[in-house]
């Protein structure tokens, strides 16, 4: 495993995790922009534009990247988050050349006025999909409610009335404003040299222009609200928590992410046993989200109408109970052979390695390896999970209902 | 692309196959027991399903906790289900810990205690989960379409009915185990960083004197082209059709495979390209080919908007006639068999894909194909032949199952 790392004279970075072991080798444009990123009047822009730079450039139209990214087999996709909108190919080692040059050409878009119209039809459908989707609904509801004004609480895709009225003008902007190479950082992982990289990046980046933008980091105060929202038709419940965590920066993580596994893995937690085991709910978990200067617990909880408010309340009993009844080493213990098991499986594929160097990069300037992740890890201990819980505590939340009755209120 | 499948088949009937992956430092399994839901009495549909739970709650001389509690201290990540044809257990964890875990799962496919005292949580979580099926509208359209496009009992919910499920009793779990769940035509495949000798001296060890049970053989029902609407107040109606195919063993499997995925197995492949990206109808839009050793289908979904369906439904028909008429050219055939066989070399970075593959390959042939013999079948896929396979495509059987706020015109 050897690393290597650039930033070419126009600012883009370059970082490398070469193996050759592996059999094929990723390759990812990670830019530090997403709906955080938005004005009022721009929700929904960077998912939009993630969407229209699959749309062509001056040389290729939409249906030719299609084609040139299928003729060499690669696997590609995209995505958009509140805070990074990644453009990533898995190839065999012999396509990289050809990879490269697709995925750099595509990232200087044309952005035709008339491949904006059809595509915005094509993400309304995508709103409308996801709000067909209960587990959906109560996700974007939760997070709007938790971050109130904050811009870490609007949904990413944005909505039927703001994308409506997106206009291709904004999406030069403000693909100007966010797409220079200093915003950027390029990833590649797997079976490779850095030498051909390197070259790959200069031939086919080099010459790009822009400059770097600024995020607005205020802090979050999560609204510790409650709401419940009916959809009349549906036959079950969702319940959702939200409470602030650690911010990405901060080693917290770790033990942030261990509490969300004791507490809420899908199997053997604290959640699992109080809910899934007795049949209460038929989904209960926790996850951590590390964010930009930002945390945030999310509890999901799947059940029957006429448990909702019992369960909101075991909910709640389950995390304040955390103070009599702390997490034991025999947790920890538990929590951390799965975290560590799953965090090796996980990145034997090069697309994940991919994507934990570039977020590596983007957001610490730091190579992490799997190995080093194990030891972080490892090192967490039980005044570490006391610590982080005193001052992250998972309750009070910002708590969302939706499902068929509107009947429930606020446990204590 | 040379590995070596390393089998054993033990008295009973249990075949062990395994693939060592020097590679990776994990290891996974998949065990697959011919005690589907296909074997599911018809007035206790949801049978299979509830025993593959139950058997994670006390096994040998394990209580619930306690083996859920060993396998996360192992790090193993773990799966029980039930799908139509087999009951199945699969995990992965680091390579090192893979058989420690292995006499539990032992324990848990032969020794299960199928405690009265569970009945009724698993009874409320399989009743929970049917009921947010239906809450779910994308997932609730296919198991329509597979219920309506295979024979009964192939097109069945595994999950089954709330009437099913409600009429359960312990008695009925503990018949179905003694009389279906045993090593007759049973497969355990292993991948990933593991030790031959070792692994099937303990196999042996665990399951050698496993007795074997008697295999009944399924009788199907008949299947008739015919449409299906289910009315539902959503946002998009979903679409989702369905016609027969050959199966894995057939000699123009491949062609098969072929016409599913020049139909819609990538991002320029034709239902993506006519529906999606020229005219901007869905989001989501796919095809794909499902089989059992007796039965095998090419399934096509979309979801739209309302006033967008009728038209997404034209197209998609209208694309299955052209590939009937005029067959595929030589580019598209060339671009198909690169996606393929880029995943294939790219199988081989997961120790839990490779399992699964080895698994499959011997329910559906009784052997494993290596990684050069499917790949030199794609090599020698012609256009012609393709074509001819598409010309004989049944599209005159077709089902088809809508869901949504009103039912659509089907003409052809």
């Amino acid at each position: 495993m050897r690393f290597h790392h650039a930033t070419l004279e126009n600012g883009l970075q370059v970082v490398a995790e070469l193996n050759d072991q592996a059999h094929s080798v990723g390759l990812g444009f990670f830019v530090k922009a997403g709906s955080r990123d938005e004005s009022q009047s721009e929700w929904g822009l960077s998912h939009f534009l993630e969407h229209m730079i699959f749309k062509g450039t001056e040389k290729r139209d939409a249906l030719q990247v299609n084609t040139d990214l299928d003729r060499i087999g690669a696997k590609h996709n995209a995505q958009t988050s509140e805070e990074d909108t990644i453009y990533h190919v898995t190839v065999l080692p012999e396509y990289l050349p050809q990879a490269f040059e697709i995925l750099a050409d595509i990232l200087r878009p044309s952005l035709r006025t008339n491949d904006f119209e059809t595509e915005k039809q094509v993400i309304l459908e995508e709103i409308q999909m996801y709000d067909d989707n209960p587990m959906s609904v109560a996700y974007e509801k939760a997070k709007a409610l938790h971050f109130g004004t904050h811009p870490l609480g609007r949904s990413v895709l944005g909505t039927l009335e703001s994308v409506g009225a997106l206009q291709p003008d904004q999406m030069r902007g403000y693909f100007k404003t966010h797409y220079g190479p200093p915003n950027l950082v390029l990833s590649v992982a797997g079976k490779s040299n850095w030498e051909e990289i390197l070259e790959l990046a200069r031939k086919h980046s080099g010459n790009w222009t822009g400059s770097s933008s600024h995020r607005q980091l205020p802090k979050p105060h999560g609204t510790l609200s409650f709401e419940a929202l009916l959809r009349a038709d549906d036959q079950q419940m969702v319940l959702v928590a939200v409470s602030d965590g650690p911010p990405l920066e901060s080693d917290d993580r770790y033990a942030a992410a261990l509490l969300a596994t004791i507490l809420g893995d899908h199997t053997g937690s604290r959640l699992y046993w109080d809910l899934i085991d007795p049949g209460l709910a038929d989904g209960a978990e926790v996850s951590y989200q590390d964010y930009n200067q930002a945390g945030a617990y999310y509890t999901f909880i799947s059940c029957s109408p006429e448990e909702a408010q019992e369960n909101l309340e075991r909910l709640s009993t389950i995390f304040r109970s955390l103070k009599t009844n702390p997490p034991t080493a025999d947790d920890l213990e538990r929590a951390r052979n799965k975290v560590m098991a799953r965090h090796v499986l996980r990145n034997e594929r090069p697309g994940a390695r991919m994507m934990n160097l570039g977020l590596n990069w983007t957001y610490r300037q730091k190579y992490v390896t799997v190995k080093d992740e194990l030891e972080l890890l490892s090192k967490v201990t039980i005044p570490d999970l006391n610590r982080v819980l005193e001052e992250w505590p998972l309750w009070p939340a910002t708590v969302v209902t939706v499902g068929p009755t509107t009947k429930l209120h606020a446990p204590h | 692309m040379t590995t070596e499948i390393l089998t054993h088949r033990l008295s009973n009937g249990l075949t062990l196959l395994a693939e060592v992956m020097p590679a990776v430092q994990s290891a996974a399994f998949s065990l697959l027991i011919p005690a589907g839901a296909a074997n599911d009495p018809a007035n206790r549909r949801g049978l299979s399903s509830m025993l593959a739970e139950w058997w994670m709650r006390g096994a040998g001389d394990r209580e619930s906790r306690e083996i859920i509690d060993e396998l996360d201290r192992l790090g193993v990540s773990h799966a029980a289900s039930a799908g139509t044809a087999h009951l199945s257990l699969s995990a992965a964890t680091l390579a090192s810990q893979l058989l420690n875990s292995l006499p539990i799962f032992a324990d848990i496919v032969r020794r299960p205690l199928l405690d009265p005292e569970e009945l009724e949580p698993l009874q409320a979580l399989a009743i929970q989960g049917l009921k947010g099926l239906e809450d779910d509208p994308g997932s609730k359209v296919i198991v329509e379409l597979r219920k309506h496009a295979f024979p009964d009992p192939l097109g069945l919910n595994p999950a089954g009915t709330i009437e099913g499920v409600e009429a359960i009793t312990t008695e009925d779990a503990r018949h179905f185990h003694q009389t279906h769940v045993g090593p007759d035509g049973a497969i355990l495949a292993v991948a990933g960083a593991i030790d031959w000798p070792q692994l099937r001296d303990r196999v042996e060890e665990l399951f050698g004197d496993w007795a074997p049970q008697h295999r009944s053989t399924l009788s199907l029902g008949e299947v008739r082209p015919s449409r299906h609407h289910l009315t539902k107040d959503t946002q998009q109606i979903q679409v989702a059709l369905a016609f027969p195919s050959v199966t894995v063993s057939h000699p123009e499997y491949y062609l098969a495979r072929a016409v599913a995925a020049i139909l819609g197995g990538y991002s320029s492949a034709r239902l993506f390209t006519e529906v999606r990206e020229k005219r901007g109808l869905c989001y989501s839009i796919s095809a794909g080919y499902e089989g059992f050793r007796e039965r095998a289908l090419i399934l096509c979904h979309a979801g739209t908007s309302t006033e967008r369906a009728q038209e997404t439904l034209d197209v998609m028909l209208a694309e299955l006639d052209r590939l009937v008429r005029n067959g595929v050219d030589a580019q598209e055939l060339k671009t198909m068999t690169a996606g393929l066989k880029s995943s294939l070399i790219m199988q081989q970075e997961s120790s839990m894909s490779r399992a699964s593959m080895l698994a499959g390959d011997w329910y559906h042939l009784g052997r494993v194909r290596s990684l050069n013999e499917i790949a030199a079948a794609l090599d020698a896929l012609t256009p012609e032949a393709v074509s001819q396979h598409a010309v004989k495509l049944p599209i005159d059987q077709l089902t088809l199952a809508t869901l949504g706020p009103k039912a659509l015109k089907y003409s052809q």
